[in-house]
C-alpha cells in the first residue's frame, strides 16, 4: 500500500526581483516518508528561517514544490482534482498556531467546527452535528455552552486555541500537521492541548508532525525528531536519543540555550558563538558553518548525511567516518 | 540599602461595556538596587498592566486608581504629566511586548535613539548624544554599523538588542522588559537575556522581568513574584520559588513544567482562570485550589511575610504562621467580608 | 489527568441596544451624520406623502411669494411652490446619489475583487487602469460630457452616469487593498483546509468582512455624485426642467435674486445641500472609525 504522505526529494526555493534575482532556499532536498499503518508523533525542530513553515505549507498542498514531487498514496498532489482532492483535504489537516487568526472575525467560533462538518458530511443531520461538536469541545475540557454561539474576540486565547484543536478531534485526520500549537498558549494549558494530541494519535490512529522550536514539548510528546536549519536537515532520528545525546554542533547548541526550569542546569555549557549571519550571506558548503564553533576546511562543500547509528542522523563531517545516508532514506532512521 | 522601587498597593481598573474590570487589585512589592525579579502569570493575570502602570501609560478606559510607585525617593504617581514624561527612560525605562515592532521603519536607527536622547536632554550637543548611542549599541553587543542601519534590515534578535540599548541611553535606574523574547527562539533568547544580563551588571540598575515561561525565570531572575487575577500570590527567591513555592498555584505551576526526567508526564491545572470583570469573593484562586477551606471563599487572603525569609505569600495556609502585619492598607472591596 | 471544565459564571453582556448607544456616544460624527441624515429622510419622505409634485414645476402657483402660511418656503420667479421643489429635488438628488453610488460601488467591488484574488495580468491591467485615470481632473471631464450633451438628453439618468464614469477606481482600489490583505490570512487558509471551495471562500469568508469597507465606499460615493449633481446644476448644466437643488440656485443666481430680494429662493437649497453634505460627511468620518478596528477605541 502507498503511504500516506511521501516527499520526494523536495525543494522550495524562493525568487525576487526581475533584474537581479535573488533566490532564497527555504527547504532543500528533504525525502520524507509518512506511513498511515503506523501513527506516529515526529517533530520537525528549528528557529524561523529553518524552513519549518514552509515544509507544513507543502505538506498541506498550499505551496508547490520548486523541485521534487509530493505523492499523496501515490499520486502527485498537484494533480488531484475534484473527489481525489477533497480526500486529501479530509485527511490531512492542520492545528494553527495563533489562535486568533484561524477565526474568521465575523462568524461565531461554531464557524470553525460546523464548516468541516458540512464541507466533509461528518454528520448527516443538525442534531448530529451538534453532537459531534459538543462531544469534540468536551474533550478538549470546554463546555459546549459557554463556548457556542460567541463571538471570538469574547474568548480568551486559551479557549480558542481548544477549539482549535476541538476541530482537528472532529476530523480524526490521518494526518496531522500541528505548527507551534502551544507557543502562544500559557504553560498551564500546554499540558491539556499536548495531551489531546497524543490521544489523537494513541486512540485515533492520527499521525501528528509537531513543529515547534520548543524542544522540551517535543521531547514529552513525540518519537522521533528533524533538526532542520535554513532548509537543510542538520541531524534527525530517535528523539530520546538526539535530545539526550545530540551529535550536531547546532543540536547542541539548540539543547543547551533551552532556558530549563531548573536551578542545576544552567545556560552556558557550548560557547555561544551565535552572531547571526548579517543579511543574506551565501554559503556555499555547510549551512551552519558560519556559526560553526568546530567549523573546518571541509565545510566548505556541503555535508552530506551520516548515519550515527541505527536512529540517529547528522549531516556534518565531524562523522566523516560514519557511512553515508541518501536523503531518501532519510525515513528509515526515524522510529515510530 | 533602600530599594529602589517600591509599589505600594497599586489600583487598576478598566471600565468596559460590560462593567469594571478589576486589572491590578492592590499590588506591593519592592526592588533593591541590581535586583532582578520575575514577573509570572497567566495571560489576563494583570502583568503587563502592571507594567503599563508603573510607567503611568495606562489609557481609557483603563485608570490608575490608586497606589505609589517610588523609584529612589520620587513617587511617579504624584509627578505632573511633564515630570513623568522625563522620568520615562531616564528614571525608569520600559521594553514594550514585541518592541522590535516598535521601531520606527522609515528612520535608521540613530535617529531614534537620539530622538529619545533629544526627548530628555535638548541641550546635548549631537556629538555627544551620538556617542551615547554608539556606547549603548556595543553594550549590546551590536556593531557601531548599526547605528546606520534601518530596522527591516536586523534580525529578530538584534532589533530587540536595539530596543535594549535606547532603554538604557539614560541610565535609568529600573528596566521593564516585557517579555522580550516571546518572538524569539531559544537561541536568539539566551543571546538577549544573556545581553540583558550584562547591561544589568553594568549598570547597576534593576530589572523586572515580565513573562510565563517559567525556565526563563530560572535562568535570569533572583526573585519571582506571582501574579494570579490582578493580585500577587507569592513572592519569593528563586530558590525557594523553585524547591518550595508556598501558594497552590505557584506549586501547581512549578509541577506543570516539563523536564528532561519524567519524559510523558503532563500535568496541567485544571479550570479557567477568572474573568477580571467577575472576580470569585474571598482568594481569587479559590475555584480551582486543592487545599480550599470555607475562609477562602469568604475573605481576601492578605499578602504577608513568610519569616524567617523575606518572601511573601497571600494564601489563608499561612496566615495562622504570618505575623499579623498587613502590608498594604486596603480599603475592603465589596467582595471582602470582614 | 482530570479535565476539569469549570464554567465562567457567564459575564453579563450589556443587550444590543445598550451598546449601540454607548458606541453613537463615543462615535459622535456618526451619530449626528445619521441624526441629520435621518431627519432630511423624514423631511422629503413626509413631503413627497402631502405634496402635489407638480407644483414644483414652472407657473403651478402666484410667483415670487415670500414664505408665509400658504407657502411654507415661498415660491419662486417661475412659479414654483418651494417647498414642493425642495421635496421634489432632494428625491432625485437622493436618486442620483444612490444610484450612481450603488453602480460606482457595485463595480468598484467586483473588479477590485477580482483584482486582489486572482493576481497576476488581470491584478495589473485593472490596478493599471485605476493608476492612470485617477488623477484625470474629474470636473473638467464632467463639465466638458454635460455641456457638450443635447440639452434633452440631459436627465437624472445621464447625470448619474457621468458621475460613475470617473468614480468606480476609487472604491476598486481600497476594496483591493483590503482584499489582498485578507486572503492571507489565516481563517482563508483554515476554510479551505475545511473544504470550502474558491467561490465560498469569496463570498463566505471574505465578502462578510469586507462589508464596513463596502458600506464606506458606498457612502463616499453618495456623497461624490450628490456633489457632483449639485455644482453641475449650479453652472447650469444640470436637467434644467427639474427641481434639482443645484438647478435652483442656479436659476436664482441667473434671475438675480438676492438684487430683487427674494431672499429665499436661493437660501432653501442652499441650506439643504450643507445638511445633506455634511450629514455624509460626518458619517463617512464615523464609518472610518467603524471599520478600522485600531482607530476604534476600546470595545
Amino acid at each position: 500500500m502507498a503511504p500516506l504522505l511521501e516527499l520526494k526529494n523536495v525543494t522550495k526555493t524562493y525568487s525576487r526581483g526581475l533584474i537581479n534575482r535573488t533566490s532564497n532556499t527555504a527547504l532543500s532536498n528533504i525525502s520524507l516518508t509518512i506511513d498511515e499503518a503506523e501513527p506516529t508523533i515526529m517533530t520537525v525542530a528549528g528557529e524561523s528561517g529553518s524552513g519549518k513553515t514552509t515544509l507544513a505549507m507543502l505538506l498541506l498542498g498550499f505551496i508547490t514544490p520548486t523541485e521534487g514531487t509530493i505523492f499523496y498514496k501515490g499520486k502527485d498532489i498537484s494533480t488531484l482534482h475534484g473527489e481525489k482532492r477533497m480526500s486529501f483535504r479530509r485527511e490531512v489537516q492542520a492545528v494553527f498556531q495563533d489562535p486568533f487568526a484561524v477565526f474568521n472575525p465575523f462568524y461565531t467560533v461554531d464557524h470553525l467546527l460546523s464548516v468541516p462538518i458540512e464541507k466533509f458530511k461528518l454528520a448527516k443531520t443538525k442534531a448530529q452535528a451538534r453532537d459531534k461538536m459538543d462531544e469534540a469541545l468536551t474533550a478538549v475540557g470546554l463546555r459546549p455552552d459557554d463556548i457556542l454561539g460567541r463571538f471570538p474576540h469574547q474568548l480568551s486565547g486559551g479557549q480558542r486555541q481548544r477549539i482549535n484543536v476541538a476541530r482537528a478531534l472532529v476530523l480524526k485526520p490521518r494526518l496531522l500537521i500541528a505548527d507551534e500549537p502551544v507557543s502562544m498558549v500559557d504553560a498551564s494549558l500546554r499540558a491539556n492541548i499536548l495531551e489531546t494530541l497524543r490521544s489523537l494519535q494513541r486512540d485515533h490512529g492520527v499521525t501528528i508532525i509537531y513543529i515547534t522550536h520548543d524542544l522540551t514539548t517535543a521531547y514529552h510528546i513525540s518519537k522521533s525528531i528533524i533538526v532542520l536549519y535554513r532548509g537543510g536537515v542538520m541531524e534527525a532520528g530517535d528523539v530520546d536519543t538526539v535530545i539526550k545525546s545530540p551529535q550536531h554542533p547546532y543540536t547542541r547548541l539548540l539543547i543547551d540555550s533551552i532556558p530549563w526550569p531548573d536551578l542545576s542546569r544552567r545556560w552556558g555549557e557550548t560557547e555561544l558563538k551565535a552572531k547571526e549571519p548579517e543579511g543574506g550571506e551565501k554559503t556555499t558548503g555547510c549551512r551552519f558553518a558560519p556559526r560553526c564553533p568546530y567549523v573546518m576546511e571541509q565545510c566548505q562543500t556541503p555535508p552530506p548525511l551520516f548515519q550515527i547509528n541505527r536512529t540517529q542522523t547528522a549531516s556534518c563531517f565531524l562523522y566523516g567516518s560514519k557511512p553515508e545516508l541518501e536523503p531518501e532514506r532519510l525515513s528509515e532512521l526515524l522510529p515510530v | 540599602m533602600p530599594p529602589v522601587l517600591q509599589v505600594r498597593d497599586l489600583q487598576v481598573s478598566y471600565y468596559t461595556d460590560s462593567g469594571r474590570a478589576r486589572a491590578l487589585d492592590g499590588v506591593t512589592l519592592e526592588l533593591n538596587p541590581g535586583e532582578k525579579l520575575g514577573l509570572v502569570g497567566e495571560s489576563g493575570s494583570g502583568k503587563s498592566t502592571m507594567a503599563l502602570a508603573m510607567m503611568r501609560m495606562i489609557k481609557p478606559p483603563g485608570r490608575i486608581e490608586g497606589g505609589q510607585v517610588i523609584v529612589g525617593d520620587t513617587d511617579l504617581m504624584a509627578l505632573s504629566e511633564e515630570g513623568m514624561r522625563k522620568s520615562r527612560l531616564s528614571k525608569i525605562a520600559y521594553i514594550p511586548q514585541g518592541a522590535m515592532n516598535s521601531l520606527n521603519p522609515v528612520m535608521r536607527i540613530g535617529a531614534q535613539m537620539i530622538d529619545a536622547i533629544r526627548a530628555h536632554n535638548p541641550s546635548e550637543s549631537r556629538a555627544g548624544a551620538q556617542e551615547r548611542c554608539l556606547s549603548a549599541l556595543e553594550s549590546v553587543d551590536l556593531k557601531r554599523g548599526v547605528y546606520k542601519m534601518y530596522a527591516h534590515e536586523l534580525s529578530g534578535g538584534m532589533k530587540q538588542r536595539v530596543c535594549i540599548a535606547i532603554s538604557i541611553l539614560m541610565r535609568p535606574q529600573v528596566i521593564i522588559a516585557d517579555e522580550p523574547t516571546s518572538a524569539l527562539d531559544v537561541v536568539t533568547q539566551r543571546q538577549v537575556m544573556e545581553t540583558l544580563d550584562h547591561i544589568q551588571h553594568q549598570l547597576g540598575c534593576a530589572i523586572i522581568l515580565i513573562g510565563h515561561d517559567m525556565g526563563l525565570m530560572a535562568q535570569f531572575v533572583d526573585k519571582v513574584a506571582v501574579m494570579y487575577a490582578g493580585r500577587l500570590m507569592e513572592l519569593s527567591s528563586v530558590r525557594e520559588m523553585f524547591n518550595d513555592p508556598k501558594h497552590p498555584y505557584a506549586q501547581a505551576l512549578i509541577r506543570s513544567l516539563p523536564s528532561l526526567e519524567n519524559k510523558g508526564v503532563f500535568q496541567g491545572i485544571p479550570g479557567l482562570a477568572p474573568s477580571l470583570l467577575r472576580l470569585p469573593s474571598g482568594c481569587a484562586f479559590n475555584p480551582r485550589c486543592t487545599f480550599v477551606m470555607d475562609v477562602c471563599k469568604s475573605t481576601v487572603p492578605a499578602f504577608l511575610p513568610l519569616p524567617p525569609s523575606e518572601r511573601r505569600v497571600a494564601c489563608h495556609l499561612y496566615a495562622g504562621d504570618a505575623e499579623a502585619m498587613s502590608l498594604s492598607t486596603r480599603t475592603a472591596t465589596p467582595t471582602e467580608k470582614v | 489527568m482530570a479535565s476539569i471544565a469549570v464554567s465562567q459564571g457567564q459575564v453579563r453582556q450589556p443587550g444590543r441596544l445598550a451598546l449601540l448607544l454607548r458606541y453613537f456616544r463615543r462615535n459622535i460624527s456618526l451619530a449626528i451624520g445619521l441624526f441629520v441624515l435621518f431627519l432630511l429622510v423624514a423631511f422629503t419622505v413626509t413631503g413627497l406623502l402631502t405634496v402635489d409634485p407638480k407644483d414644483a414645476y414652472p407657473l403651478a402657483v402666484r410667483s415670487k411669494q415670500p414664505p408665509s402660511l400658504e407657502y411654507p418656503l415661498g415660491t419662486d420667479f417661475f412659479g414654483r411652490n418651494l417647498y414642493a421643489a425642495m421635496v421634489v429635488g432632494m428625491w432625485q438628488t437622493a436618486l442620483i446619489g444612490v444610484l450612481a453610488g450603488g453602480l460606482g460601488t457595485l463595480i468598484g467591488t467586483i473588479l477590485g475583487f477580482v483584482s486582489a484574488y486572482f493576481g497576476g495580468w488581470t491584478d495589473s491591467t485593472i490596478k493599471g487602469i485605476c493608476q492612470i485615470l485617477t488623477p484625470i481632473p474629474v470636473f473638467l471631464i464632467q463639465v466638458v460630457i454635460a455641456g457638450s450633451l443635447d440639452k434633452r438628453d440631459v436627465t437624472i439618468y445621464t447625470m448619474a452616469m457621468i458621475v460613475v464614469l470617473l468614480a468606480w477606481m476609487g472604491p476598486t482600489l481600497v476594496i483591493r487593498s483590503q482584499v489582498l490583505t485578507m486572503k492571507e490570512r489565516q481563517f482563508v487558509s483554515v476554510a479551505k483546509l475545511s473544504g470550502v471551495s474558491e467561490w465560498g471562500v469569496i463570498f463566505k469568508e471574505i465578502l462578510p468582512n469586507l462589508l464596513p469597507f463596502i458600506a464606506a465606499a458606498f457612502v463616499t460615493q453618495v456623497f461624490a455624485a450628490v456633489f457632483a449633481a449639485f455644482y453641475l446644476a449650479v453652472i447650469g448644466l444640470g436637467p434644467l426642467r427639474e427641481p434639482l437643488l443645484g438647478n435652483i440656485v442656479w436659476a436664482a443666481q441667473s434671475q438675480g435674486a438676492f438684487f430683487n430680494g427674494w431672499w429665499w429662493w436661493p437660501t432653501w437649497p442652499a441650506l439643504a445641500m450643507v445638511l445633506i453634505l455634511g450629514s455624509l460627511a460626518l458619517i463617512i468620518m464615523g464609518l472610518d472609525e467603524f471599520a478600522n478596528p485600531r482607530v476604534r477605541r476600546s470595545e
